[in-house]
């Protein structure tokens, strides 16, 4: 008798747990159609928005000091960089505004595989150098397209610390302390260097993809990078990109102090 | 006896509140919450030009905030906590600002060991995250007493980074590993059982193999005693990473409000969650496809 009550009791209280979960799992699916209401209003109003720059309403936008963006990073999520037309028309996009030195990335080096149609495709491109370090070198008519991936973060980085480890190898014998010969910031950049990891630091990055996140982008190149989430791909638009360019040029930066 | 009953019911007001808080973080878990989140304290200064406070000000009412954050983080369950609390680039500000928040950190860590401190209260082990030696030795000597009186807490993990920088984070991790492979090396040499040394000096960078791993680097960062993060938010609506995380960020949540840190609340808090929520399973579908 006894056993029966404990019984029982048991699957009342094992019922009422279960329906209270999913009551709340309920209450969660509401709080989360709530936020994507939001977020669908507030998509809404940047399509209207980029609209209205797209066809010069919107006055502030028509002077555009793209001079201050040197370097622009445009992360893809790689199952949509395989829209090469799409990231072929952003190109084209940024070549009509005026930007000259792009850097595009993606995690799995899809870009990187559709390098040759991009550039045949974009017709006035080249493929950045890195043995550019004089400014007057770079060719100021045509675009310049670096495309990068995850192994040129972590992976570049690795490689770096191996030519500098080769390094503390020929100084670890002698006596005394050599660290600040070899590991300081300065070295690591001259080892990304020569192993051709180094590219310029972008001072925009634009993200295209489902979440706000730089997928991996190379960390030591990131440092004072402005990150901007764009929407994915397939829904870009020339007036959310004017946008974003013109927020970049009124950013003032302390970098620290 | 006006007061005592104003009193009480503010009392009962904050219980409310508090009530209702835990209502909605049971209802945020019913879908998996992020294990990590980290905060840039960004806007300090501004608030206190804002508000026409005093120089240095900004940054006690900062504080203020730190630990309303804190708390939520704990109670949701979040159990490891981040924050930028002083970059290396900063010790190029104004050497007065630099000692008054180097006196401000100094006070507020020393805080942190007292018993009614909010790391005891809930558990939390403090790290303290950075180039240690840069700072002064009472700061110095503090953070390690403060590491030290919670070394035995284990419900959740606090890393302040103090004296930090990515750059800096990834070299010293490239250098103790550089010395940890040559004290390999070396033993194993002693030993008679001969490396090779030669094979490693002179040759084309193609023909050697690495001995430096990424494992190697990443297990000496200053922030392995954390998982990455899932969420990373910036206040005062900068939307750069300041040389913070870098190279723990690459699947990490992005999230700048506008509001500036001393004036961040529960509503942004929230969310935060919220978003992570609704990225979660794309960002985890990313993580394991690296």
């Amino acid at each position: 008798m006894d056993l029966k009550i404990q019984m029982q009791r048991a699957r009342a209280t094992s019922f009422a747990s279960y329906t209270g979960n999913l009551g709340l799992l309920l209450l969660w699916h509401i709080l989360h159609l709530l936020v994507r209401l939001w977020y669908f209003l507030l998509w809404m109003v940047c399509v209207l928005e980029s609209y209205l720059i797209s066809g010069g309403i919107l006055k502030k936008y028509k002077a555009l000091n793209v001079g201050k963006l040197r370097y622009l990073a445009i992360v893809v999520e790689s199952e949509e960089a395989y829209e090469t037309s799409k990231v072929i028309e952003l190109l084209q996009w940024l070549e009509a505004i005026g930007v000259k030195r792009v850097c595009l990335y993606d995690t799995e080096g899809v870009l990187k595989k559709s390098k040759e149609v991009i550039l045949t495709k974009l017709k006035n491109a080249v493929v950045y150098e890195d043995g550019y370090q004089d400014e007057s070198l770079v060719d100021q008519i045509r675009m310049s397209v670096e495309f990068c991936s995850f192994s040129d973060g972590k992976e570049a980085i690795t490689k770096a610390a191996n030519l500098l480890f080769v390094k503390y190898l020929k100084l670890a014998t002698l006596p005394g302390d050599h660290e600040e010969k070899i590991f300081t910031e300065p070295h690591m950049d001259d080892a990304l260097k020569a192993i051709g990891g180094r590219g310029p630091d972008p001072d925009l990055l634009l993200v295209y993809g489902p979440a706000r996140c730089h997928l991996g982008f190379p960390a030591w190149r990131m440092r004072y990078t402005e990150i901007v989430h764009m929407g994915q791909l397939m829904h870009m638009r020339y007036g959310s990109l004017i946008k974003a360019i013109y927020r970049f040029t009124t950013v003032r930066q302390n970098y620290g102090k | 006896m006006e007061k005592r009953n104003g009193n009480s019911a503010n009392q009962i007001f904050w219980s409310i509140v508090s009530f209702l808080r835990r209502c909605l973080f049971l209802v945020i878990c019913a879908c998996p919450i992020p294990h990590h989140i980290a905060f840039i304290m960004d806007g300090n200064r501004r608030y206190a030009k804002k508000q026409k406070l005093m120089e240095g000000t900004g940054h006690r009412v900062g504080f203020v905030a730190l630990m309303s954050m804190l708390k939520y983080c704990y109670e949701l369950g979040v159990r490891y906590v981040t924050i930028y609390a002083f970059s290396i680039e900063n010790f190029k500000r104004q050497p007065e600002e630099v000692q008054s928040l180097m006196d401000l950190m100094q006070e507020k860590i020393e805080g942190l060991i007292k018993e009614e401190s909010i790391v005891n209260r809930y558990g939390v082990k403090v790290h303290f995250i950075g180039n240690l030696k840069l700072l002064s030795e009472p700061v110095r000597l503090a953070a390690e007493r403060a590491m030290v009186a919670t070394a035995n807490n284990s419900r959740g993990v606090l890393s302040i980074c103090i004296a930090y920088t990515s750059t800096d984070e990834i070299v010293h991790a490239v250098q103790e590993s550089c010395e940890e492979k040559w004290n390999e090396i070396s033993a194993l040499n002693a030993s008679g059982a001969g490396y090779g040394l030669d094979k490693f000096g002179g040759n084309e960078k193609d023909e050697r193999e690495n001995i430096v791993k990424l494992t190697d680097i990443e297990r000496h960062m200053y922030m392995a005693v954390a998982p990455d993060p899932d969420i990373l938010i910036r206040t005062s609506g900068e939307t750069r990473l300041s040389n913070f995380l870098l190279w723990q960020s690459a699947y990490c949540c992005l999230y700048c409000p506008s509001v500036l840190w001393p004036e961040i609340g529960f509503r942004h808090f929230v969310w935060a969650i919220l978003n992570f929520q609704c990225n979660r399973l794309y960002l985890e579908r990313k993580k394991k496809q690296s």
